[in-house]
């Protein structure tokens, strides 16, 4: 009985974790950038306001548009939550860690990543393809960075089940300090950036043809199909961040069930995120947007150095 | 009476019969049966031309699912069949043996043999009054009854001749369309590609038989402990390169995107799906069964040439906007990922490792199982297009969701399939294959560890550029605007040829969502080839796979398809309790100021592409040319064209050269061959004294 409470209780949090704090974190990153920039900015829970809004306004239907244009909020929406079962963000293991591992997870955010891809072409205007054509080309380096950056870590703790990762990991902390790891943490990071469209990659504040890329796939999406694949993306954003947060700092996860331990996973969690969401508000508004064929070779620094990252473990070893 | 021997004896003549038959009778029919072009009315009237169709396909069902029951029959019981055909000197007893091996890859054959049966059913209707139907029977039932025997053959001369047979069908098959010249030059790079790995298998199975003083398959496996490793190291190149050629692996795989398109779709889908499979097969017998262990660099260089072949493969892929050639290359690409499966396993042998090589050479092998499946699903795809709007050219599609919805929704399964997207059998596959390249860090070997790390880089590489590719490939084919007028007017084709996709879209998704029963199917094989160790594999209930050797990594596919579908329902849910019904409305998108959207203005495929080739211009070295023709005002373009192309690495730099090698050698051979009659009488005198001196 105590088991299914927790798989109950563990999961149901782990849900509401991520739907519920990813507009917050969206939120604290646009409020840092705007303090950067010397404005006062809307409230850290502006983008809440945003969700609500879009969920009641009607939706507006290219007329060209099929069924694929129709189901893929869902489906990210879906394939995004799904993710968010499986990656522990305030406890460890997170009850159905079983389900799927590291390539699950990378796996399920290619998922979101195709069907959003075929959403832009079903439009049939130029803006869609434009963004597909760019997000799929990006993503084909980006994939394999966050794959060897992951496997890395993976390795280290001698499994690919995230959960494992994690708990090993926070009982040896000492391992994180590994040469590889330092590189596969800077891999990682920089996917991150890429991966969920952020400066200098790409821009989500900007509708620009010359420099926007996932935003013009979801350009013709409006009302309630926008909330979601809006708010796929912030918890795509957060779940990086709890990605990075639990694999590199492993600290204050809860790691038995109890209120206490909860309490102060969800507390460290909170932190470490904040911290995490501050970093990338830095790097966004210290860098310039690059131009879109320099941005491969950004990403490419990034797979040479999770590829590194994998060779060194494997030669040098623990 | 019906006991398990008796019904496989039955099954194997079955098959083999059912395939004879429709090669007799259908072209019994026709007055000129073996005519290439058959046009006019007398020859082949409307009831003949049924019957060939209906009982020369309806054979191959028949015959290929007599070969389904016999490869389960031994994959489930264990007992293998084995039959003495025909006694001959010098080459010993021609044989079938049917092992587990030998039954699963039968199976696949079989299974995809039985779909595409189905489907030629309303694919031929196609040549109704324009080709010669018979032919295509024949040479249909041809090609499948080789293919069988060439893996349940248990003699190497059987082996050979079956071989060969397969060649030479395949030959006339890819000829078929005979008037085109793409189709004939496509056949003739074929013949000769293939007839130079069949050169290297005669080598090596002569090789073999040198010590083996025999023929048979058995006694290869039992004398190979006594061949000297360098003659060893010989027999392994040149089945590398024989089989190699068979299955297209870089760089032998210039016929291939050349040759598949060429076919008749059902057989491109056969082609792709399953014979390519037979230089697999083929690899896996003499690695696994006549020479194991070998070394580790054995494994490295399988592993190398996979790499290359998968990394390659989908590269020249996204370059392609025919939709056949297209999916040409990708078979390129998944023959190394199964090589990648195979090449692990065989590190992982030769280290004495065989729980870990067996989880490698389990997804080699099911990988081998599942590209059958979604790249036949995606060739009868692409055939249903082609039918439906003569051109193979994506370039001029567009908006087929809504023609064809049906055929749209299958080549999206098989899409998402070959992408290794969760929860389609490709994503299984491709993380086994995933799973058993990071078990290499359990080999302490420098180069092991060096090579394991690439090969894992490359493999995700590649997983994430078949997903770009596909996008790609699905969304000019199907989304958007229809792009030309064939594209418009395209129609849904006949059930027939709906049913056949239907099902191997389901093997698909069943395929993923249980890998662990069908797995389960694997173990005699590799109980067979590796010994009766325990897997480092673990199947546990609800069909999710565990690995304990890494760390108890699992999946568990079932699970997450309930999760999946449970958490795309609560959007639906919160948006009824937040806004409440959805309203919607349909608009035209912007059309950039002018009045509505031309097809025109979407994305073309080679525009979407375009990011790819320049992060890979190294590799691509493209070219392009473009030519404006101006109006009165420069402002105002009357014309314009453009014109691309992309280096092709190998042609340049490997097989030019060679072919203009071998015509120099020629032309210098050429000087002997006088045209006068006494310099030949010197020729054969000089020869026979040669003879007497040094062959007696």
């Amino acid at each position: 009985m105590s088991e299914f409470v927790y798989t109950a209780v563990v999961s149901i949090l782990q849900l509401l974790v991520v739907l519920l704090l990813a507009p917050l974190a969206t939120g604290i990153i646009r409020k840092t950038k705007a303090r950067l920039q010397n404005r006062r900015g809307a409230s850290v829970v502006q983008p809440y306001y945003d969700l609500t809004k879009l969920f009641k306004k009607e939706v507006v239907l290219p007329s060209t548009a099929s069924w694929i244009f129709r189901f893929t909020p869902y489906i990210v929406f879906g394939s995004t939550l799904a993710i968010a079962l499986l990656v522990p963000t305030i406890a460890t293991p997170v009850p159905f860690h079983w389900i799927g591992d590291i390539i699950t997870v990378i796996y399920l955010f290619a998922v979101g990543r195709f069907f959003v891809a075929l959403a832009g072409l079903d439009t049939g205007t130029a803006f869609g393809g434009l963004g597909s054509s760019r997000e799929m080309s990006l993503a084909s380096i980006i994939e394999p960075a966050m794959m060897l950056a992951v496997f890395t870590v993976a390795v280290t703790a001698g499994s690919t089940d995230l959960s494992i990762i994690v708990s090993r990991l926070s009982f040896t902390p000492v391992s994180i300090i590994h040469p590889s790891h330092l590189l596969a943490f800077v891999g990682l990071f920089i996917v991150t950036i890429a991966e969920t469209g952020r400066i200098p990659v790409d821009n989500p504040a900007t509708h620009l043809e010359l420099t926007m890329i996932h935003e013009a796939m979801i350009l013709e999406y409006s009302g309630r199909y926008l909330a979601c694949i809006e708010w796929a993306s912030q918890m795509k954003l957060f779940v990086f961040m709890a990605l990075i947060a639990n694999m590199f700092m492993p600290l204050g996860i809860a790691t038995s069930f109890s209120f206490v331990a909860l309490a102060i996973g969800l507390g460290a969690f909170i932190v470490k995120v904040s911290i995490l969401a501050i970093l990338v508000a830095l790097v966004e508004s210290s860098n310039a947007k690059l131009r879109l064929f320099r941005v491969p070779e950004l990403l490419m620094v990034a797979f040479v150095l999770s590829l590194l990252a994998l060779i060194l473990y494997f030669i040098i070893g623990s | 009476m019906l006991d398990l021997p008796s019904l496989q004896f039955m099954a194997f003549h079955l098959l083999v019969g059912g395939y004879v038959l429709a090669i007799l009778i259908a072209p019994l029919r026709d007055r000129k049966p073996f005519s290439r072009t058959n046009t006019s009315e007398g020859n082949t009237s409307q009831q003949s031309f049924l019957f060939v169709r209906y009982f020369g396909f309806g054979a191959a069902l028949l015959a290929s699912l007599s070969g389904l029951f016999l490869s389960m029959s031994v994959l489930t019981t264990g007992s293998a069949l084995h039959l003495d055909l025909q006694q001959t000197l010098p080459f010993g007893s021609l044989s079938i043996n049917v092992d587990p091996l030998a039954a699963f890859f039968l199976g696949v054959i079989s299974l995809l043999g039985a779909v595409v049966s189905v489907y030629s059913f309303g694919y031929s209707g196609e040549y109704a009054g324009r080709k010669n139907l018979s032919l295509l029977v024949v040479l249909y039932n041809l090609f499948l009854l080789s293919m069988s025997i060439v893996v349940i053959a248990g003699n190497a001369v059987l082996f050979l001749i079956v071989w060969e047979l397969m060649s030479l069908t395949t030959f006339f098959l890819i000829n078929y369309e005979h008037e085109q010249r793409a189709s004939r030059k496509a056949a003739i790079l074929y013949i000769v590609m293939t007839h130079i790995g069949t050169a290297f298998l005669i080598v090596m199975f002569l090789l073999l038989a040198g010590t083996a003083h025999s023929f048979d398959f058995q006694s290869f496996r039992n004398s190979s402990a006594q061949l000297p490793s360098s003659i060893k190291t010989l027999i392994f190149f040149c089945a590398l390169i024989g089989f190699g050629i068979k299955s297209g692996v870089v760089p032998f795989h210039i016929w291939l995107p050349e040759a598949h398109p060429a076919a008749p779709s059902n057989v491109s889908a056969l082609m792709s799906g399953v014979m390519i499979k037979t230089g697999i097969y083929g690899m896996v017998r003499v690695y696994f069964d006549f020479l194991a262990p070998g070394p580790a660099w054995w494994g490295i260089v399988v592993l190398a040439v996979a790499v290359a072949s998968a990394v390659l493969g989908v590269l020249y892929a996204l370059m392609e906007h025919d939709l056949k050639r297209l999916l040409a290359f990708h078979s390129i690409e998944n023959i190394g990922i199964i090589l990648m499966g195979v090449g692990a396993a065989m590190i992982f042998m030769s280290y004495g490792n065989m729980p870990l090589a067996t989880v490698a050479l389990i997804a080699g092998l099911y990988h081998v199982l599942n590209h059958a499946m979604f790249k036949g699903l995606l060739f009868l795809g692409a055939g249903s297009v082609v039918s439906a709007t003569h051109t193979r050219n994506i370039e001029e599609l567009g908006g087929l969701v809504k023609k064809l919805p049906w055929t749209s929704a299958f080549f999206l399964i098989g899409a998402l399939a070959i992408s290794a997207l969760p929860p389609l059998n490709g994503f299984v596959s491709e993380w086994l294959t995933f799973q058993a390249l990071l078990l290499g860090f359990n080999i302490s070997d420098l180069s092991v560890r060096v090579a394991i790390p690439i090969a894992v880089a490359l493999l995700a590489l590649t997983g994430a550029l078949a997903a770009a590719c596909f996008v790609k490939a699905f969304g000019i084919t199907f989304l958007g605007l229809p792009r030309s007028s064939h594209a418009e007017h395209a129609h849904e084709p006949p059930r027939s040829m709906l049913v056949p996709m239907g099902v191997l879209a389901f093997a698909c998704i069943l395929l993923g969502v249980f890998p662990g029963s069908m797995i389960s199917i694997l173990t005699p094989v590799t109980t067979f080839l590796l010994g009766g160790s325990a897997s480092a594999l673990e199947v546990l209930n609800l069909g999710s796979l565990t690995i304990p050797q890494s760390g108890a990594g699992g999946v568990s596919p079932l699970t997450l398809v309930i999760f999946l579908v449970a958490l795309t329902v609560l959007p639906l849910v919160l948006g009824l309790l937040l806004g409440g019904k959805l309203q919607k409305r349909a608009a035209m998108v912007w059309a950039c100021g002018l009045e509505k959207v031309e097809p025109r203005m979407q994305y073309t495929a080679t525009g979407f592409s375009k990011p790819i080739r320049m992060i890979f211009s190294n590799i691509f070295h493209a070219t392009h040319e473009i030519e404006i023709s101006e109006a009165a005002s420069p402002f105002f373009k009357q014309q314009l064209r453009y014109e691309l192309e992309t280096e092709s690495v190998f042609e340049k730099y490997f097989y030019e050269p060679m072919r203009s090698g071998v015509v120099a050698a020629a032309k210098f051979i050429r000087r002997i061959q006088t045209g006068h009659l006494q310099s030949y009488l010197l020729y054969m005198f000089i020869a026979l004294i040669l003879l007497l001196m040094f062959a007696r």
